[in-house]
């Protein structure tokens, strides 16, 4: 079945079914496969993307919920968005496979808190799983990108929000367990 | 893609080796490297196997070591380029082929990465590398401008003479590649190398990592593809009577279902069908060879046989016995204990998964290969061709932590028989969702040890009787090693406090339990690492003494210098007094010869140990990349911390209870430690840094915990423990 989606700016056609989960579109149909597989059930974040500037686990967000919704993914950063340049300038990468997801879910925080404590990278990053236990520099590299980043830290900023944005958010995060802004009561 | 295979091409000893390697047999009089190169085609430049130079005036070195994660692309190619004096910034990391005779680890034979020996095997041959090119330089250079070579200066791959001529590498290649390679080249004094031991040696593949381009197996994407997932047996050891592939060959993409040695395997055009088609097959299997055991069952006859009350006829192995064992069983007042430790999943980031392409006898193998060897052979068997034929192209692995590497290479083998049944060079992704990763093996062996010491007027160890069960995760290698299991006892039988006492009996059983052991980062030392400190410093309590100070004294009785100054260099950095609210352990190991100190600070939240700030010392020969080897004492404490606070893998009824993240707690960000990493000067060859930061974390946070509540831990995990 063809579907609509709006990756990094671009409208693309897929032919997929409508539950078939958003990673598997990106990795298999559109060869995005910066978004990696880890666990398949919401519980590393490996797959982490942006729907309309949230941070949602594709694998277990089925594309129906994304008709009109803006999705970017770890291409749609550019390869030298602040956190990706801090990200090397501290060699916080061990393996990497889990990078993408945990680049995509700082890149939201830093999007809704531009000087986030401690205890907010703790909130934000919990989702994702670093095997190699890279979390530290994680850490440091968040706070040294939060610090350098003059630059708006999004390449897709969510400002063009289609009208039902909410109900997207709400659908997406429902089905994905990923903790939304508007759950987190930071906008509306 | 895959060059057809020629038996005409091979002489007669390649076949006939060839054969006898992929019968199962090895044959007396050649090597196991031409073994288990027989058939290779790989070619080497006029510089060697490891160095090639650019037209664009990179370097690239070839690295025959996978990365993933461990930081070896950066360290190996900073020793060629310190011997080379390449320009750093222009240094590229490239995977070798695989071929044990070219790429064989020095200290394994095979193509292999593992025992934290990448960079250790490959000292020597790579500075030789690298001084033998940078010599065939310096002779083309001195051969075109006429001077004496002596004079000729290389600097960041530039050649130079004081008569104002200068040439980069580039300018020469050709004129080089024609000059005889020195046999024993002069290597540098270590005391000149500019680029080893600073902070300029980074990753070379940090922006890759960091921007999605890195490739990983699960990344592959080739022409005609299909993905296959296969359905394991619940229990380990059951085999397939027969199945329901009905449902499963509706799902649209789904193209074929049929049986493998492993299970059944589903084949589709995408993954996501691969995966419905996966769930929607039924089958029946025979158990009655499985493991039907559960996991309290199996630590309940561990613990049996090692405080003497399981079967007499059970085998029982020495690693250690000095003095008369019977003194060490007698005495009195004697410190006893007994710990459990439960089986352990590697849970890498990325589950395991295989690229394969097989068209006839011809095979390509497409993945992040630990054990390229091993790989090779498996392979070679199931399509009856020479393993050094089979082609491996050898991408990042999102993690291994030895998983990556099965003496019967499990999922490649898996992997290589769909593909083999798929037929007609039509490539196959084999991926293994994360409950196949956590239900269907290999794991750190479940382990028990009880041991008993009777300590001396000083309260020193006098006699020490130490008694350990585990499965042999060597007895399924195809050249087991004469003697005890290395992997069982190592970090107890070469212990330093062993050392320093006079009347030792230490043994070993390994009790047959079906289900499927590997190597686990850091392997033996996961579980002796923490037996040996943790009742040290409850031996340091019982004899009234400082558990640091009583270290030091056992260390000198044993001559145990480098754990002393490992753990002065801990002491000294972690300064006077732990944080307020904090309560410090400490713990010292050494683990593929390196020794490794820890100062860990942990407080109770919430009921659960918190380690904060962790100051690390590390004695691990020459330091090629500082950096790198913070990070790996970062992760490794990181992933020793998340083993000892929350790792199990249980099973009931012979079926493993854990199948995701949800149910297998690993360490998150919050919970992750601080760790403060200090290296002790040493000139000697580099040693082993990817695991020997794993093992300390637990048994620190245990004497922290003790010191903290006087209670100890004799079971792991910490938290949530069966």
């Amino acid at each position: 079945m063809a579907a609509s989606l709006d990756v990094n700016g671009k409208a693309m056609s897929v032919e997929a079914d409508p539950d078939t989960p958003l990673l598997w579109v990106l990795r298999d149909e559109l060869g995005l496969t910066g978004t990696k597989f880890g666990c398949g059930l919401a519980q590393c974040g490996a797959c982490t993307v942006h729907v309309n500037g949230d941070p949602v686990r594709s694998c277990v967000t089925p594309i129906a919920a994304l008709s009109g919704a803006k999705i970017t993914t770890i291409e749609g950063l550019g390869g030298a968005h602040p956190l990706q340049q801090a990200w090397v300038r501290l060699d916080v990468p061990q393996c990497g496979y889990c990078q993408s997801g945990q680049i995509m879910s700082a890149a939201a925080l830093l999007e809704a808190n531009k000087k986030p404590t401690d205890d907010d990278i703790d909130a934000a990053m919990g989702g994702n799983i670093c095997r190699c236990g890279a979390y530290q520099r994680i850490r440091a590299a968040i706070k040294d990108a939060a610090s350098s980043a003059a630059a708006p830290v999004v390449a897709a900023p969510p400002a063009a929000k289609p009208a039902a944005e909410a109900d997207i958010d709400e659908a997406i995060s429902a089905a994905s367990g990923a903790t939304s802004r508007v759950q987190r009561g930071e906008v509306r | 893609m895959n060059a057809p295979v020629k038996p005409d091409g091979f002489s007669r000893r390649e076949v006939v080796v060839g054969a006898a390697v992929v019968g199962g047999a090895l044959v007396v009089g050649c090597s196991p490297a031409d073994l288990m190169s027989a058939g290779s085609k790989v070619e080497v430049g006029a510089f060697g196997p490891f160095i090639r130079f650019e037209p664009d005036g990179f370097v690239t070195v070839i690295s025959k070591h996978v990365e993933f994660g461990q930081g070896s692309h950066a360290g190996l190619a900073a020793i060629v380029a310190e011997e080379l004096d390449a320009d750093w910034a222009k240094v590229r990391v490239e995977q070798s082929p695989a071929n044990a005779k070219l790429y064989g680890n020095g200290a394994l034979g095979a193509q292999l990465t593992g025992g934290s020996s990448a960079i250790s095997n490959s000292w020597e041959q790579l500075r030789k590398a690298g001084a033998g090119a940078r010599a065939m330089f310096v002779e083309a250079a001195a051969n075109r401008w006429n001077v004496p070579a002596g004079e000729i200066v290389v600097k960041d791959g530039v050649l130079t003479h004081a008569s104002g001529k200068s040439a980069a590498f580039a300018d020469l290649t050709a004129d080089a590649a024609k000059v005889t390679p020195p046999e024993s080249p002069a290597l540098k004094d270590p005391k000149a190398f500019t680029l080893i031991g600073t902070q300029r040696v980074r990753r070379k593949d940090g922006q890759a990592k960091s921007d999605g381009t890195a490739r990983y197996t699960q990344d592959v994407h080739l022409p005609d593809m299909l993905t296959a997932m296969v359905v394991h047996p619940p229990r380990f050891g059951a085999k397939v009577v027969s199945f329901d592939a009905d449902a499963a060959r509706k799902v649209a993409g789904v193209v074929d279902v049929f049986e493998i040695p492993t299970g059944v395997a589903v084949v589709a055009k995408s993954t996501w069908a691969a995966r419905l088609g996966k769930e929607a097959v039924t089958v029946r299997w025979d158990e009655a060879k499985a493991e039907k055991r559960g996991s309290a069952q199996i630590t309940a006859a561990f613990r049996d046989l090692a405080t003497g009350k399981g079967p007499a006829d059970q085998k029982w192995e020495s690693f250690g016995a000095k003095g008369d064992a019977a003194q060490a069983a007698g005495g009195t007042d004697a410190f006893e204990a007994v710990y459990e430790f439960p089986y352990l999943a590697h849970a890498t980031m990325e589950p395991m998964n295989c690229v394969a392409i097989v068209d006839g006898n011809s095979v390509k193998l497409v993945h992040g290969s630990q054990g390229q060897t091993l790989d090779q052979l498996a392979a070679a068997r199931i399509v009856g061709t020479l393993p050094g034929s089979v082609e491996v192209e050898t991408l990042f692995a999102g993690g291994s932590f030895g998983r990556r590497a099965t003496f019967n290479a499990d999922y490649v083998a898996e992997c290589v028989h769909v593909a083999k049944k798929v037929g007609g060079g039509k490539p196959v992704k084999l991926v293994w969702t994360r409950e196949d990763d956590m239900k269907a093996g290999y794991y750190r062996p479940l382990v028990v040890h009880a041991v008993r010491v009777t300590l001396d007027k000083d309260g020193l160890p006098a006699t020490w009787r130490h008694r350990i069960v585990s499965q042999s995760i060597m007895k399924d290698s195809p050249m087991p090693s004469k003697g005890v299991d290395q992997t069982a006892v190592e970090g107890a039988s070469d212990s330093p406090y062993l050392k320093a006492t006079p009347i030792v009996d230490a043994q070993v059983a390994f009790p047959e339990v079906g289900v499927p052991v590997l190597w686990w980062r850091s392997v033996g030392a996961t579980h002796t690492a923490f037996v040996m400190e943790h009742t040290i410093d409850q031996l340091a309590r019982k004899a009234g003494k400082d558990p640091v100070e009583y270290r030091r004294a056992l260390y000198a009785k044993a001559g145990a210098n480098r754990h002393l100054t490992a753990l002065d260099l801990a002491i000294e950095k972690a300064g006077p007094k732990a944080g307020e609210g904090w309560t410090r352990g400490v713990a010292v190991h050494e683990s593929f010869g390196s020794v490794v100190a820890q100062v860990a600070e942990v407080k109770l939240v919430d009921g659960e140990p918190r380690v904060g700030r962790v100051v690390t010392a590390i004695d691990c020969g020459v330091a090629i990349s500082p950096d790198q080897i913070a990070a790996q004492m970062e992760g490794g404490t990181c992933y020793g911390l998340s083993a000892a606070l929350y790792g199990q893998v249980t099973l009931t009824e012979g079926v493993v209870d854990q199948s995701n993240f949800d149910t297998y707690r690993v360490l998150r960000i919050a919970e992750a430690p601080s760790v403060e990493t200090h290296i002790a000067p040493s000139a000697a060859p580099p040693s082993g840094v990817g695991e020997p930061g794993t093992p300390v974390i637990g048994p620190a946070t245990a004497n922290a915990l003790l010191a903290l509540s006087g209670q100890a831990t004799t079971r792991l995990p910490f938290v949530g423990g069966a």
